[in-house]
């Protein structure tokens, strides 16, 4: 094996090997390195089930498995009670045979769905499995006599996936069914669109070489046959939503974009069955082409967003652990449980809490003390302890020590239910920003039919004979061909750019809200800061251990801790830890124990008073500090903070140097809300502001005229999300907060906010050149045509030139590089 | 010139029958995932030769 001094690098997920750890697994006659046990499992199970190819295709490497616990073992039974499955398992025929969908978390590259799909269909039982690549989703059949999906889920976790079954909502159903029609009508508009191009191109050559008249008008009437399917099938959405404007008393760009279709068509099948004049069939199945794939790229972009948030809301048909027979007063046993639907919980159940579980429903603790993490409701990253006849709050997660609740409240009366309610009023008052298109798109139709109406009385009065013809062609030359591809090609072409920053905008006004944007509110926690509390420094207090020391000894006692201060003592130490024995932990307080017979203390300040000879003061006693001794004096003070992210000060500097006001808008104290602002330089930094506040706060500024953006990851910030003019939510934040956003930033790399409000001024910047250009066209065109100037193929060139010089207009969107 | 309208019923027919195996392939869900054929061709159905590498000693590949 090789010894050198270069870092070995784990042969399954790429990370680092500690040297000390000699696990190995072999490939192919060799041994490869392991950084863990859970990388060994998995890595051993691939190999051992014939599946080796894996490490030959993969093109990066797997993420690190989680090791399997017995826990997690426990949770996926319950997937195979029928009362959980109602919800997402659908049953084909045979009650036996059932299909469900999973979402695979872990997938990398494309070797990952090969090896996942190979193993699933090597199951016993699985009838078939399909992995779609572009959304990493799962469709299994299986037969339920020969396996369970709990055995099926296992089987995943085994090779280092996760896999959830999941109920795709009513919203992602639509969008895909909308997805299948489009491809139908593009598909439709297309084939038969190039078939009448070919006539079209036969006719406008005719005119040059000369054509028999007896040809072209075949070519008119099978162009006439091969129009109306397109009319009927693919343009009626058009004329659909058009009708839907109009009566609603307003105009959008489908009715001029109607109007040009229909007025086309009817002036060619007029002509038709004349047998004489020019025919426009062919412009009206390209134009029609090409609106259909602008928005197909656009409702892409949208599904992709949703599927990357939207499914995570109902990821987890949560399940609770019903204790049957449970009685405070006696010794009750704990060990009669059963796992329900949280659907079906009723209220007085008594249900267990394990320590990493999410509380589910509104409940009061019965038994138990444990830390609460509610970070959900209030924004404080920190748990907050809890114990005998507390209240815990539905989502809320139990971090400590495992506890029996009972449920006090459940469905809509849940204060998680309450914020729903609270967002639902925000979008429904939101306010909207008109589209610029759409404004003229109805300035744009007026004037069009005043003209026509000019020309038709004009021609009428002077030339009887010619009105008819004259007027046709004005409102054909007129066709909104570039004016109606102006914004979709530039928000076309915007959206790739976003995806490339990570920033996915699920709503359509997004972009065009996000230039004109005035303000900017974040939150702190999760949003400007990591969200993730980390060992910033480490002050001794004694001078008989240096930091090395204290640090091994503070991670020995964290060791079995789930505290979120436990965790970041624990990451910051790299290397070997001491074994403890005597091991106590007194919630909210601190833990104690014994290393090489000498006791140990770690905890806040009252804690190590409690145990400690030698008093001490700390003058900047907070929750972010802790302390650690043993029997006679205070060692060393841990701090710990939630780290600002590096992007934050660059974002605030260059919103500030664009004239942009900055906000903070925190839940939590207003001391840590207050260092963080100072450290950015926010200008305006509020604190202690409940959900509603914020949106009260939020809506008082769009009174005063401001447009604001508000980005936010949390629960809490959702109502406020939903009501500000353009909300980003972060994408590692909550689903309830990605899921009322307007943009999801996926990247969390938050200084690509101000790339996204450099891409959304440029893209309309371009889509009012595009517009500027079509209207030009217009201008110079309509009055040629009303005159009589206008020869037919003239027309049809300059439609499609003018479309052209649109589409390329937008493709430099593409330049921008970030 | 005649042959013409011979040539433009047959156009229609195979336009037609286009459009009939493009319903077809969007029914049965052949745009569902544009992405996964691609990379599946590379990695499906070599279970032969894979067998084959087995039998035989494995080469000195470097390992990454």
């Amino acid at each position: 094996m090789n010894k050198s001094a270069a870092p070995i690098h784990c042969f399954h997920c790429g990370l680092p090997v500690d040297k000390s750890l000699n696990i190995f697994v072999e490939y192919q006659g060799e041994n490869k390195p392991m950084c863990c046990y859970g990388c060994q499992a998995v890595s051993q199970a691939i190999i051992d089930s014939g599946m080796d190819e894996f490490y030959r295709y993969r093109t990066s490497n797997p993420e690190k498995p989680e090791e399997i616990v017995p826990e997690f073992l426990q949770q996926l039974k319950a997937y195979d009670s029928t009362s959980v499955q109602k919800k997402f398992v659908s049953s084909t025929g045979d009650e036996n045979i059932l299909e469900v969908s999973l979402i695979l978390e872990g997938i990398t590259c494309a070797a990952c769905v090969w090896l996942n799909e190979k193993h699933l269909n090597s199951l016993d039982g699985v009838i078939s499995a399909n992995i779609n690549y572009s959304n990493h989703r799962a469709r299994v059949t299986w037969d339920n006599n020969k396996i369970q999906l709990s055995d099926i889920l296992e089987s995943i976790s085994r090779i280092g996936y996760l896999a959830h079954p999941f109920d795709p909502d009513e919203h992602q159903r639509i969008l895909e069914k909308e997805r299948k029609q489009q491809i139908r009508r593009l598909g439709l508009s297309g084939l038969l669109g190039m078939q009448i191009m070919i006539f079209a191109v036969a006719m406008y050559t005719g005119e040059w070489w000369g054509i028999e008249e007896s040809f072209k008008q075949s070519f008119r009437w099978i162009s006439l046959a091969l129009t109306i399917p397109v009319l009927l099938f693919a343009s009626s959405v058009f004329f659909k939503s058009a009708y839907r404007d109009l009566r609603n008393m307003r105009v959008g760009m489908d009715v001029p974009v109607s109007l040009g279709i229909a007025i086309a068509f009817s002036a060619s099948l007029l002509n038709t069955v004349q047998g004489s004049g020019e025919v426009y069939f062919d412009s009206v199945a390209m134009f029609t082409f090409f609106l259909l794939s602008a928005r197909y790229f656009e409702l892409g972009t949208r599904k992709q967003t949703s599927e990357a948030t939207e499914a995570l809301l109902n990821l987890k048909p949560v399940i609770a652990t019903r204790l049957r027979n449970y009685h405070e007063t006696a010794s009750s046993s704990i060990d009669d449980q059963e796992s329900v639907a949280v659907s079906e919980l009723e209220l007085g159940d008594t249900l267990l809490v394990r320590p990493g579980e999410v509380v589910p429903a509104d409940g009061t603790i019965i038994d138990g003390s444990s830390g609460i993490n509610e970070s959900l409701i209030t924004g404080e990253s920190l748990p907050v302890t809890k114990s005998k006849g507390d209240a815990v709050i539905g989502g809320s997660t139990n971090t400590e020590n495992p506890l029996i609740i009972q449920v006090s409240k459940l469905g809509e009366d849940t204060v998680l239910s309450s914020i729903q309610r609270l967002i639902d009023e925000a979008q429904h008052t939101k306010p909207a920003i008109a589209k610029l298109a759409d404004r003229i798109a109805s300035w744009f139709v007026t004037v069009l039919l005043s003209i026509a109406a000019i020309v038709a009385y004009y021609w009428y009065t002077v030339d009887p004979s010619q009105w008819l013809e004259i007027t046709i062609a004005t409102l054909v030359v007129s066709c909104p061909c570039a004016l109606s591809l102006a914004t979709p090609t530039a928000i076309t072409a915007a959206s790739g750019q976003l995806a490339r920053i990570g920033l996915l905008p699920k709503r359509a006004h997004a972009l065009e809200t996000l230039a004109h944007a005035t303000d900017f509110v974040f939150d702190k926690t999760g949003t400007l800061t990591e969200g993730r509390i980390e060992l910033e420094d480490i002050i001794l207090t004694s001078g008989d251990f240096d930091k090395e020391t204290a640090l091994m000894l503070a991670a020995s006692l964290e060791m079995s801790s789930e505290h979120p201060i436990a965790r970041a003592i624990l990451s910051a130490r790299e290397g070997e830890l001491k074994t403890v024995k005597e091991l106590t932990h007194t919630t909210g307080q601190g833990i104690q124990g014994v290393i090489d017979d000498k006791h140990w203390y770690i905890g806040n300040a009252d804690f190590i008073q409690q145990h400690c000879r030698d008093a001490f003061d700390d003058s900047a006693d907070t929750a972010s500090r802790i302390y650690l001794a043993n029997e006679k004096q205070n060692i060393a003070i841990f701090v710990l903070s939630d780290s600002v992210r590096n992007e934050a000060r660059p974002l605030i500097e260059q919103l500030h140097a664009e004239n942009k006001n900055t906000w903070l808008m925190s839940g939590d104290r207003a001391e840590n809300a207050q260092s963080i602002s100072d450290q950015l330089g926010i200008q305006h930094c509020l604190a202690d502001l409940k959900p509603e506040d914020k949106l009260s706060k939020v809506k008082q500024l769009q009174q005063q005229g401001a447009i604001v953006v508000m980005t936010g990851d949390g629960v809490n910030d959702a109502p406020v999300l939903a009501g500000a003019d353009l909300s980003i939510a972060m994408g590692k934040g909550t689903q309830l907060a990605a899921a009322t956003a307007d943009m999801i930033l996926i990247s969390n790399n938050i200084e690509h906010i101000y790339h996204g409000y450099q891409i959304a001024i440029k893209t309309l910047s371009i889509i009012k050149q595009n517009l500027g250009w079509a209207l030009l066209y217009n201008v110079t065109a309509i009055p040629a045509a009303a005159t009589g100037y206008v020869e037919p193929w003239l027309a049809a060139i300059g439609m499609s030139l003018s479309s052209l010089v649109v589409v390329i207009n937008a493709l430099r969107l593409n330049r921008l590089k970030y | 010139m005649d042959v013409i309208y011979i040539l433009l019923p047959v156009a229609l027919v195979i336009v037609i029958i286009i459009i009939a195996i493009f319903l077809w392939a969007v029914r049965s869900d052949q745009f569902d995932d544009l992405e996964g054929p691609a990379h599946r061709i590379l990695m499906d159905d070599d279970d032969s030769e894979r067998k084959i590498n087995k039998t035989s000693p494995p080469s000195d590949k470097a390992p990454d």
